[in-house]
């Protein structure tokens, strides 16, 4: 018996009733559709974060003051906190596998020139800064490189506050006043758009000696690191580690993040996020199942005549199974492709009307569609299948 | 062929037991032509289905071409009846969606004939019983006599030994019924073993053997008196009283 042959007594069984099965293997469709729409949203949106992050440079390590902890009360039991300092930032652009490092500080401050004021986050950085974020300059330099525990008079402007500061002037070798001192605009940076509400383009950078002065801090706000390449970040890690607890008397008061866990930590997020809300409209899948098994159920009452005759061609209690069983699979399968083919179309809409939005299917969530469709179908066909494979072939004939 | 020694079929109904076959004894040779006649409920219908392997009995052997089909599992029954037994019904049950054609090859189909082979057989099939312009048809755009011929076709397109009609002309007018019972009986004149149940006198009229049922039993077997082969049969009818006292251990 060719398996290809019986499918086509099979679809032509399920032709005989085109609407029913139709409308209840759409019911699996739409599931599928749902299922593949949240989950390429889902990946879309992680996509999205990690472009947003990875804009600033790969391989960055950051190292922050502080550290979470359960004992003690710094200074009060004896123990010290240690400030995150500039020359703690000039030690670890000695180590090995280290291709830059920028110390950060910033805060508001009025940006001023001629008549115009615009109040503006200033960034206190190095002259690596450029390197490590991957900021290019559109006129002019950036920071000249130097002692950065010295002051600098040297101001970089964002493109949207060069515009709004100097309109259609040049802003190169104008006097720029930032926070009450005044500085000489030495450049002026490419757009760069904006990070999670920062308005990247609307800022101002500066010396970070200059800005911790400006701002009095005591303290950096960040170190940033750059490996040298994704395979370094482990050991230049361990590397900063080592030289910051030597530094702080042997205190680890500071906490070292690299952007790679960073990222697979908002990764595991929306993962999570995306499996539960698939899990939901995986749900529907389960009405759509019971669609199918309420179909079949009906569609095994209605042929018990056929299945009589069928029996007694010398159809075996097993193939007829096996054909209902077979009907059912098609059905959700069936349901299945559409589904996919639903999406996909759905989904080119959803990019043509809102270009923005973060739609990615992974691959593996269309081989996860089509395995769910078959196992609705077998699991929803069991039972109607082992129905018309028990029924008595002397009642079935009967039946008429 | 066909040998049934003391079978009874014994339903169970709610709380009561009926009876549907009573010590049946019976022998059919290859090749005979037999018509079983008896007023409904008097398990006709349930003796052709043992015969047909489509039912089992609850004592007694039944042996088919020296099979024992008592000790055959689901499998084997269905390939007996897929090789060796057609059947005729009323209803015709053919199945509406597919054309005259795709009906008779549908036991070619779950017997695994190829393709190109089925619609070649399945139209001479249909051109024996006289039907080859209609081979496109479905049933809904038949008559009921073309409906029955196809069903006959779909019956003998396997070459089957034994042909099981179940009130083949019950549900046809007089001259359809003239059509099918000729071609039962043109198929019958080849060599195939042809088992009528009817209730129409004149359908039983034309079978060479008349078998006569009542309440499960066989009340009296014409062909059975006629040859030595049915002696042991003969006794039957005079056994047939002792009957109801074995039905009475039964129960």
């Amino acid at each position: 018996m060719a398996p290809l042959e019986i499918l086509g007594f099979v679809l032509a069984a399920l032709e005989g009733q085109r609407l029913r099965s139709a409308l209840s293997a759409l019911g699996v469709a739409i599931a599928v559709t749902a299922v593949i729409l949240l989950t390429s949203l889902g990946e879309g949106t992680r996509q999205y974060i990690v472009a947003q992050f990875t804009q600033f440079g790969t391989n960055l390590i950051a190292v922050s003051p502080g550290k979470v902890k359960t004992f003690g009360v710094p200074g009060v039991l004896g123990g010290t906190t240690h400030k995150l300092t500039i020359a703690d930032a000039v030690a670890l652009r000695q180590l090995p596998g280290v291709e830059a490092v920028v110390p950060v500080a910033f805060g508001q401050a009025a940006v001023e020139a001629g008549q115009r004021s615009r109040s503006v986050f200033v960034y206190g950085v190095n002259h690596e800064a450029a390197t490590a974020w991957r900021f290019r300059v559109a006129q002019g330099d950036f920071l000249p490189p130097g002692e950065a525990s010295r002051q600098g008079a040297s101001a970089v402007l964002g493109p949207k506050l060069a515009r709004e500061l100097f309109g259609a002037t040049a802003p190169l070798g104008r006097r720029v006043r930032i926070g009450g001192r005044s500085f000489l605009a030495i450049g002026v940076m490419e757009a760069k758009g904006q990070l999670l509400g920062f308005d990247l383009d609307d800022s101002a950078y500066i010396p970070v000696a200059s800005a911790m002065d400006m701002f009095n801090q005591s303290e950096l706000m960040e170190i940033d690191v750059m490996a040298r390449s994704a395979e370094a970040i482990p050991s230049v890690m361990r590397a900063i580690r080592q030289t910051l607890v030597a530094r702080h008397r042997g205190e680890e008061d500071f906490t070292v993040t690299s952007q790679t866990e960073m990222l697979d930590t908002f990764g595991r997020v929306i993962g999570i996020i995306t499996v539960a809300v698939s899990a939901i409209a995986g749900i529907s899948l389960l009405v759509g199942g019971m669609g199918i098994l309420t179909v079949m159920w009906i569609s095994v009452h209605q042929r018990t005549a056929e299945v009589g005759l069928l029996r007694a061609l010398g159809v075996t209690r097993a193939t007829v199974g096996r054909l209902f069983l077979l009907e059912a699979v098609t059905l959700a399968m069936a349901g299945g492709v559409a589904g996919l083919a639903l999406a996909f179309a759905t989904g080119a809409a959803l990019r043509a009307a809102l270009p923005g939005l973060p739609l990615h299917t992974p691959p593996g969530s269309v081989a996860a569609g089509l395995l769910m469709s078959l196992v609705v179908g077998v699991v929803s066909g069991l039972l109607p299948a082992r129905r018309a494979a028990e029924l008595d072939p002397i009642d079935a004939l009967r039946a008429e | 062929m066909i040998q049934l020694e003391g079978v009874w079929r014994t339903y169970r109904v709610g709380d009561s037991v009926v009876h549907a076959l009573r010590h049946v004894s019976l022998a059919i040779r290859r090749g005979e032509h037999v018509a079983v006649i008896g007023p409904s409920g008097s398990g006709k219908s349930t003796l052709l289905h043992v015969l047909g392997c489509l039912d089992r009995p609850t004592a007694g052997r039944y042996t088919f071409a020296g099979r024992e089909v008592g000790t055959l599992s689901d499998e084997e029954r269905s390939a007996l009846r897929q090789k060796s037994i057609g059947f005729v019904f009323q209803f015709f049950h053919l199945l509406p969606r597919l054309t005259a054609v795709g009906n008779v090859e549908l036991p070619m189909l779950f017997a695994g004939v190829p393709a190109q082979e089925r619609r070649q057989r399945a139209l001479a099939a249909l051109a024996a019983v006289g039907l080859a312009p209609r081979a496109g048809h479905r049933p809904d755009q038949l008559s009921g006599g073309e409906c029955q011929r196809v069903a006959i076709a779909r019956a003998a397109v396997m070459s089957p030994e034994l042909l099981l009609a179940d009130e083949p002309t019950g549900n046809l007018d007089r001259a359809a019924a003239a059509e099918v019972m000729e071609l039962l009986e043109a198929m019958h004149a080849r060599g195939l073993t042809l088992v009528v149940v009817t209730h129409d006198p004149a359908i039983a009229k034309r079978a060479r053997r008349v078998i006569q049922m009542c309440d499960g039993e066989i009340l009296e077997d014409s062909g059975a008196l006629a040859d030595e082969g049915g002696r042991r049969g003969a006794e039957r009818p005079e056994g047939a009283p002792s009957a109801p006292s074995q039905s009475g251990v039964g129960e």
